[in-house]
């Protein structure tokens, strides 16, 4: 019998056919994923669709799914040692295969190549992060006692990682924002690297305005994309139309935006909960489709093209010559560069996204802020205590849209072009899971689940399918373990007298 | 002060209230007891606008407020401690207490949750804890405190004794008298109605949504039919 690291664990018999059982129902459940997935292939040949089949790879994965369900059990059953043994041997041995051709020269490489279970590199590399996990969980296992934290007790360290974390952020924010600050002039700021940026602060920055209506006043909204299509179309319209310029049409494009959300709000605020998510993504599919036909306002699916950048603070223009007026490396002396206006954009939506945190963190502790994070609590009682209900969440409805509009228009100056097609659905669940996973009414967890969510997808996206594979498990693990989101702590923001202790646990 | 004459009011079909009138004068502590279902939430909640009285007039200081929304009634110098407390879990007792000053100039804040500690001092220990994490008692004096801040005359208490040990329960009463004495007129919804009687001006008893005895609180602790239906259990 193998001696564990553990005392006083109840080691019981390994009965090894209950061991096979469970195995081989893990490998038959693999099969019937895998049959259709994994096991057909369709191919375009000319003429029409070949079906090409890959049965060895799924009885490779079978086998797979065999040996690591034997090991898992291995490992509940407190006997990591086996484990310990094959698991780097396992790793060693794909470790050799998918680095052959570097160690052995290519013609010996190649050969060994063949014993390979998969062709796909990417793959491989999975198994390989697999088996090393499960040797350092069996070293772990072997020791540490271990301890099996219920559910409880593991949600509760949680919490205080998130408590600690919260308190890091007051840390954490300022120096996220340096990084930000400095990033144009890193030496790896290239365009690709900037655009992401530009990217990611835009769903900061929606992120954070919809936090005010998701997070703070608890009023689920799934079709918050449409205010963000207003704020783009009143711009982009003002722009092309009446020759409106950037700075000008901003803030009317925020205004409209937010009138959108006062008036697509006041029918609708009455509904709760799962009625009022179904109703506003109807609003959402509404405006979308309305943007799609009304075909002499907005152009229809041809979209709106042309819409002109933004000026240098309506000073400069950058572009390389401007026939009357200022360009901007003429204002400052510099040789000309592309990149100036994509510098230029990541400031500019830094500082738009820094207004919407600012905004949120000063409206949070004012009366207004504080009556919508009641209303998320309680609606009855915050009835009872004088409050409006209506009206409190329109002006939380008004001003997340309001923000989203903001957003849309440096979206379609951004782009130079917008139609439809960019706010569809799948927009307002992406923002929504932002704010989910961040957790709700955390401001740093937005920017965190941005860049998970947004920065990592883009940053990786050489990675071409596995990408959405890699969305699609984050957002499992963070389920898993943080289903109230990653930064799911809530400190107050009233500290009176200033000398505020920590609470008591005695009187 | 606060007339309620004549009111019904409708569940759907139900009649919870068939004809209820209640008056409560200013300065006094009036109390309403009454068995479960009798009635007696429903009237505290119809004062409040939610459910409206189908039927009847409700009138504070001379004014009308019976179709008003609850908001605008807790506005003019009404406040509720709800049943079942109805606090904010997730947040701290200090946030509790400015929610339940939200209606009144922010000014006096700083008096106002000096007073409500003096009340229950217990409170300022407590003061950045979560609600939720408060035991029963220490809710219900949140409660009542965060129904204080908004500066009401007249105060609606609905079961301040729901669920709590007998000392606490004392503790509680002891308090709204005190608050009584600085001059808030109290309507008190119970179901405890030794203590409901024993400091109460005035007192209601209601069953199946009417009023079927009305008298001094001392008047009705002695009376042989209340003490056999309410305080000799069994």
């Amino acid at each position: 019998m193998a001696v564990s690291a553990a005392e006083g664990i109840d080691i019981r018999p390994l009965n090894l056919a209950a061991m096979v059982r469970e195995a081989s129902i893990t490998a038959l459940v693999v099969f019937a994923l895998a049959i259709g997935l994994v096991g057909f292939e369709t191919l375009d040949v000319p003429g029409g669709v070949a079906i090409r089949t890959r049965f060895a790879d799924v009885a490779v994965v079978m086998a797979l799914a065999f040996v690591g369900r034997i090991a898992l059990i291995l490992l509940r059953e407190h006997r990591p040692r086996p484990v310990l043994i094959v698991a780097p041997i396992l790793t060693a041995i794909m470790l050799v295969l998918l680095l052959s051709e570097t160690i052995f020269g290519s013609e010996s490489g190649a050969a060994l190549k063949r014993f390979m279970p998969f062709h796909d590199p990417v793959v491989l590399w999975g198994v390989v992060a697999v088996t090393v996990i499960l040797a350092v969980r069996a070293a772990y296992a072997q020791t540490h006692v271990s301890s099996s934290l219920t559910l409880e007790e593991r949600d509760a360290r949680m919490d205080r990682i998130g408590a600690g974390v919260q308190r890091a952020a007051r840390l954490l924010g300022p120096l996220l924002l340096g990084a930000a600050i400095v990033l144009p002039f890193m030496p790896f700021a290239d365009r690709r690297v900037l655009d992401i940026g530009v990217l990611v602060l835009m769903y900061v920055m929606l992120g954070w305005g919809l936090n005010i209506v998701v997070g703070l006043a608890g009023l689920l909204d799934l079709g918050y994309v449409a205010f963000y299509a207003v704020g783009a179309y009143s711009f982009a319209l003002l722009a092309t139309q009446f020759d409106v310029s950037f700075w000008v049409a901003l803030p009317f494009a925020g205004l409209m935006a937010g009138t959108a959300g006062v008036l697509l709000g006041f029918p609708v605020l009455r509904l709760r909960g799962d009625y009022l998510a179904i109703v506003t993504l109807g609003f959402g599919e509404m405006i979308r489709v309305i943007l799609l036909n009304w075909y002499s306002f907005t152009g229809g699916p041809d979209g709106v093209s042309g819409i002109p950048r933004p000026s240098f603070f309506g000073l400069a223009e950058f572009s390389r010559s401007v026939p009357d007026g200022t360009a901007f490396h003429e204002m400052f002396g510099l040789e000309y560069a592309s990149i100036h206006r994509i510098i230029f954009l990541f400031y500019l939506i830094l500082a738009m996204a820094l207004v919407v945190n600012v905004f949120t963190m000063r409206i949070r502790k004012l009366p207004i802020g504080r009556a919508w994070e009641a209303l998320r609590e309680d609606e009855t009682a915050c009835r009872s205590l004088g409050i409006n209900p209506r009206n409190t969440k329109l002006t939380a409805f008004g001003i997340g849209a309001m923000f989203a509009g903001f957003a849309g228009s440096f979206f379609a100056t951004r782009q130079g072009f917008i139609s439809p097609e960019s706010f569809t659905f799948i927009e307002s669940a992406v923002i929504l899971a932002i704010v989910v996973l961040g957790g709700f009414g955390s401001q740093i967890g937005v920017v965190i689940a941005a860049v998970v969510l947004i920065g990592l997808p883009e940053f990786f996206r050489d990675l071409q399918q596995y990408r959405m594979l890699a969305f699609g498990m984050a957002m499992v693990l963070i389920m898993l373990w943080r289903p109230a989101g990653l930064l799911a702590h809530r400190e107050p923001t009233l500290r009176l007298f200033g000398r505020d202790k920590k609470p008591e646990t005695n009187s | 002060m606060l007339e309620v004459s004549g009111v019904h009011t409708f569940y759907g079909n139900i009649e919870a209230l068939r004809g209820v009138s209640v008056s409560v004068e200013k300065g006094q502590i009036v109390s309403l007891i009454g068995a479960n279902g009798a009635g007696k939430t429903t009237l505290l909640m119809t004062i409040c606008g939610n459910p409206r009285a189908t039927r009847g007039s409700i009138r504070f200081e001379g004014q009308d407020i019976t179709g008003q929304q609850t908001y605008e009634i807790v506005r003019k110098g009404i406040a509720q401690s709800p049943e079942g407390r109805r606090i904010f879990p997730r947040m701290s007792v200090m946030e509790n207490l400015q929610m339940g000053g939200v209606t009144t100039d922010v000014a006096h804040f700083d008096k106002d949750v000096e007073k409500v500690f003096e009340l229950f001092p217990i409170l300022r220990n407590r003061r950045s804890q979560r609600g939720g994490t408060l035991s029963g008692g220490e809710q219900q004096m949140l409660a009542i405190g965060r129904a204080l801040m908004s500066r009401p005359r007249l105060l609606l208490l609905d079961e301040p004794s729901l669920g709590l040990a007998p000392l606490v329960v004392k503790q509680i009463f002891d308090v709204i008298q005190n608050i009584n004495r600085d001059g808030v007129t109290v309507l008190l919804v119970e179901q405890n109605a030794y203590h409901a009687l024993r400091l109460a001006h005035h007192a209601y008893v209601m069953a199946n949504g009417r009023i079927v005895l009305e008298g001094a609180g001392r008047e009705l602790l002695a009376n042989e039919e209340v003490r056999k239906a309410y305080l000799e259990g069994g």
